[in-house]
């Protein structure tokens, strides 16, 4: 069940280096065949490239605020997902400085599936000026009943 | 300016999401170990939903290029198996200027063969030079 008193709660801060090695097996992973992946010394990450942020999160006790929702493993899902990059994306070379906050939660209605409760997760990545250079938003979905797998 | 054909790919493969589990750090086991997948309610490994949507911004970073990108929003809408074959199709929403940029929205998805979609998405480009 989703913990409400998880509103709000925030992540310790955590570093994400942008690696040129990670940003090709990534590229490859998802059939980005941009040569801008590769080129040089800084090639730039593929637009969903962020989700590694998990990798860097998970060296930092408490840096995921995710673990704090308490959704469930069997009814929970991810059901949205959302990158935004305030100029141009990340490149390799760039160390990123990030912190992640659970900023939302509201309930609907579903016939099929009883109340759904939602769960926004952002996470915001800096520079080493504090400038914003990006954010993820994670938005889960937990059911009232099991979703019927299809 | 002309959209590019879409891209077919697939069947997917265990492979597939294996590599991709790899390359992001998500390794739960549910995308990749049969019995526990099994175990789990699925007929096999669920496919990982952010390796057809990474694939689907790949489509059109390839197009308009990575550097270019400046949102990516996903909504998974049903889930992925092993041998199922996907399209990625995409085309443009809307043209715009802002904060002195001409500005490109797309509307993307992810089909199955049976035209059932897995994926929808919106990515948001600068509009490249010469384009």
């Amino acid at each position: 069940m989703v913990a409400p008193e998880s509103l709000g709660a925030e992540g310790k801060p955590f570093e994400m280096d942008v690696e040129r090695g990670k940003i090709g097996e990534f590229a490859r992973a998802v059939h980005a065949k941009h040569a801008s992946h590769w080129q040089g010394d800084h090639p730039v990450v593929p637009a969903t490239f962020l989700t590694t942020q998990f990798f860097w999160e998970e060296r930092v006790d408490g840096a995921n605020p995710w673990d704090l929702v308490q959704m469930s493993q069997k009814r929970g899902m991810h059901a949205e997902q959302e990158y935004i990059f305030h100029g141009p994306p990340p490149r390799a070379g760039d160390r990123l400085f990030a912190r992640s906050k659970i900023t939302d939660i509201w309930e609907k209605q579903s016939r099929s599936a009883g109340t759904l409760t939602f769960v926004k997760m952002v996470t915001e990545f800096r520079d080493a000026d504090g400038n914003l250079r990006a954010e993820a938003i994670l938005t889960g979905v937990e059911t009232a009943k099991p979703p019927e797998a299809s | 300016m002309n959209t590019p054909e879409p891209r077919t790919f697939g069947p997917v493969t265990r492979t597939d999401f294996v590599r991709y589990q790899g390359a992001s750090g998500d390794m739960n086991p549910v995308h990749h170990d049969e019995p526990f997948a099994k175990n789990a309610g699925f007929p096999a490994p669920l496919g990982v939903g952010m390796f057809p949507a990474g694939v689907m911004a790949s489509w059109a970073t390839d197009w308009l290029g990575p550097d270019n990108v400046r949102r990516t929003r996903i909504r998974w809408k049903a889930p992925v198996f092993p041998d199922d074959q996907l399209t990625v199709t995409g085309s443009i929403a809307k043209e715009y200027d802002e904060d002195g940029e001409a500005r490109i929205d797309l509307e993307l998805a992810v089909s199955k063969a049976d035209g059932q979609v897995v994926v929808q998405g919106w990515m948001t480009f600068v509009r490249p030079e010469g384009l």
